[in-house]
């Protein structure tokens, strides 16, 4: 994605990986308490009035916010120059299919309860339950090809491909929302405009890229291509 | 030894569980009520204490079902006017001045007339109705209202011939509203005339025996059970007798989704849910959804003849 781009300021500002680790402690627990909450909100009967359907908005919402925030590590990297971001970007990406498979479940055991008619006639008959289902069973195979052993066996090149398609899984999971609400669309509309921010700052970029490439002679080709897989992979 | 009883207590006389958190604002307007007392004038205390729903009448129309539970009716709310949210109502809602509230009926009708509350209160005996409410969101509750048919205030202002619909327009107060046109405020809708005079057609003034409050719609709104949930225009303040099929906020909003009748049909899908069935508040499991709300027996024959595929 931005692994092309070689840092512009000399100072790279790299973290020692204690604290990448400690970072990533961190991060992993404050990923969980928003399902933490739910938990707790279950046990102490403050779901309210319909508890499926506040835990289906809960982890839809969670899902939509982890994309987001893991599309936004590349910009704020470019933006700020901490690389080190890239390295917590996974567990981000797993965070995001963690709630989507929540969003899921919930779908299917407390609110359909397996009636799988209902569901199929859903997936197919109702174009946000149809988008919705799309964006999940994309994430899939991004979830399944996160590990270090698989960006090896597809090679960066085709990795990276695969793993682009998170920008139209995005772009699926925002119109779910959108197409779901009844009339106030103050919400998913946020979260459009924060998508179309993360989206265009990228689209920008590569624009900006292209036309410094036929300004100036293009970089060898080797270093290009390492420059592309070297930063996904953890050191 | 003789053990007296005391006097039961009735529904109206305990103090909601509202107010009773709310007893601070309540010391506060006691206080305000009690200088205004000195000065001759009337409070809104003692319009607060004037309401009361007395004695009420046991009405036959009563579903044999759980009731859902007080605090999931008046904290569980599609209240527009005061937030998206279902939880936002029960927060905002306090905000609506009710106390001199009037309801004009205009339109065709031989008696044109304003009413005050307490004209209201006296239109007809209050009676208590059970009521299944089927929400178009594919959830409902049952419901123990209480109010008095729509047909007795129709019939005090003596609707014309020419009179076929029937137009309610809800309070829209931007200094207490949300103002974001979610909707074409103020919110309104409808009925056929027929509809509107149909015995289950209910004026409600009060749930669980006790005065409306502010987020169910107070201090009077309109409950038609057979019809998906937000027909049943909250906090009315105009009533218009026309002879042509008055514009709806839903039905404007999105035509193909909320039709006009909008009568509880399993059968009829929302073009983006399904209406088979519904989440009964408080069940874990879907159940069927009825036609017309469980209501068919008395309202089918209104709609004889009709395609209601296309009258949705």
């Amino acid at each position: 994605m931005t692994a092309t781009t070689a840092p512009r300021s000399p100072s790279i500002k790299a973290l020692p990986a204690g604290k990448i680790s400690a970072l990533k402690v961190l991060l992993f627990v404050l990923s969980l308490i928003p399902v933490g909450l739910l938990l707790l909100a279950f046990f102490q009967d403050e779901l309210g009035a319909n508890p499926i359907e506040t835990i289906t908005h809960a982890t839809g919402d969670w899902t939509l916010r982890f994309l987001l925030i893991t599309l936004a590590v590349t910009p704020l990297r470019k933006l700020t120059g901490w690389h080190w971001l890239l390295r917590l970007r996974r567990m981000l990406g797993l965070f995001t299919f963690f709630y989507a498979v929540l969003h899921f479940g919930t779908y299917i055991v407390l609110d359909q309860f397996f009636d799988w008619r209902a569901v199929v006639l859903d997936v197919l008959k109702r174009p946000y339950i149809t988008v919705g289902f799309a964006a999940f069973v994309l994430l899939v195979p991004l979830a399944v090809t996160s590990t270090n052993a698989m960006v090896r066996r597809l090679g960066g090149r085709r990795w990276q491909a695969l793993h682009r398609s998170v920008y139209g899984i995005a772009i699926l999971g925002v119109v779910h929302y959108w197409w779901l609400v009844k009339a106030d669309v103050f919400e998913p509309l946020i979260y459009a405009l924060i998508l179309a921010v993360l989206l265009g700052l990228r689209a920008w970029w590569r624009e900006q890229e292209r036309v410094r490439q036929r300004s100036a002679p293009p970089p060898s080709a080797t270093g290009r291509s390492q420059g592309r897989i070297i930063p996904i992979l953890p050191q | 030894m003789l053990i007296k009883h005391a006097a039961d207590i009735r529904p109206s006389e305990i103090t909601s569980p509202e107010l009773y958190a709310d007893r601070r604002r309540f010391l506060r307007l006691a206080g305000a009520g009690t200088a205004a007392l000195a000065l001759g004038g009337p409070t809104e205390l003692m319009a607060a204490q004037a309401r009361d729903l007395g004695p009420l009448v046991k009405s036959p129309f009563r579903v044999d079902e759980p009731l859902t539970p007080r605090k999931d009716v008046t904290r569980y709310n599609n209240f527009y006017e005061f937030g998206t949210d279902k939880g936002d109502p029960a927060i905002n809602a306090h905000r609506m001045k009710t106390d001199h509230w009037t309801i004009k009926v205009e339109g065709l009708v031989g008696k044109p007339r304003t009413f005050d509350l307490d004209q209201i209160y006296k239109l007809a005996p209050l009676e208590e109705r059970i009521y299944r409410l089927r929400c178009v969101e594919a959830w409902s509750m049952v419901i123990p209202w209480v109010g008095f048919p729509l047909s007795a205030l129709l019939k005090a202002v003596e609707p014309l011939g020419s009179a076929k619909y029937v137009e309610f327009v809800s309070l829209f107060d931007p200094k207490v509203m949300d103002t974001r046109p979610v909707l074409d405020w103020p919110y309104k809708e409808g009925l056929r005339l027929d509809e509107a005079m149909h015995p289950l057609t209910l004026m409600a003034v009060g749930l669980y025996g006790e005065v409306l409050p502010n987020q169910n719609g107070a201090p009077v709104r309109l409950v038609v059970p057979w019809k998906y949930g937000f027909k049943s225009a909250k906090s009315i303040v105009t009533i218009r007798l026309t002879d042509k099929q008055p514009n709806t906020s839903w039905n404007d909003a999105g035509p193909g989704e909320y039709g006009f009748y909008s009568n509880v049909n399993p059968d009829v899908d929302h073009p983006r849910w399904s209406q088979a069935k519904e989440r009964r508040i408080g069940d874990f499991l879907k159940r069927k959804t009825l036609p017309f709300n469980g209501y068919a027996d008395q309202v089918a024959s209104m709609y004889a003849g009709m395609d209601l595929r296309k009258n949705f």
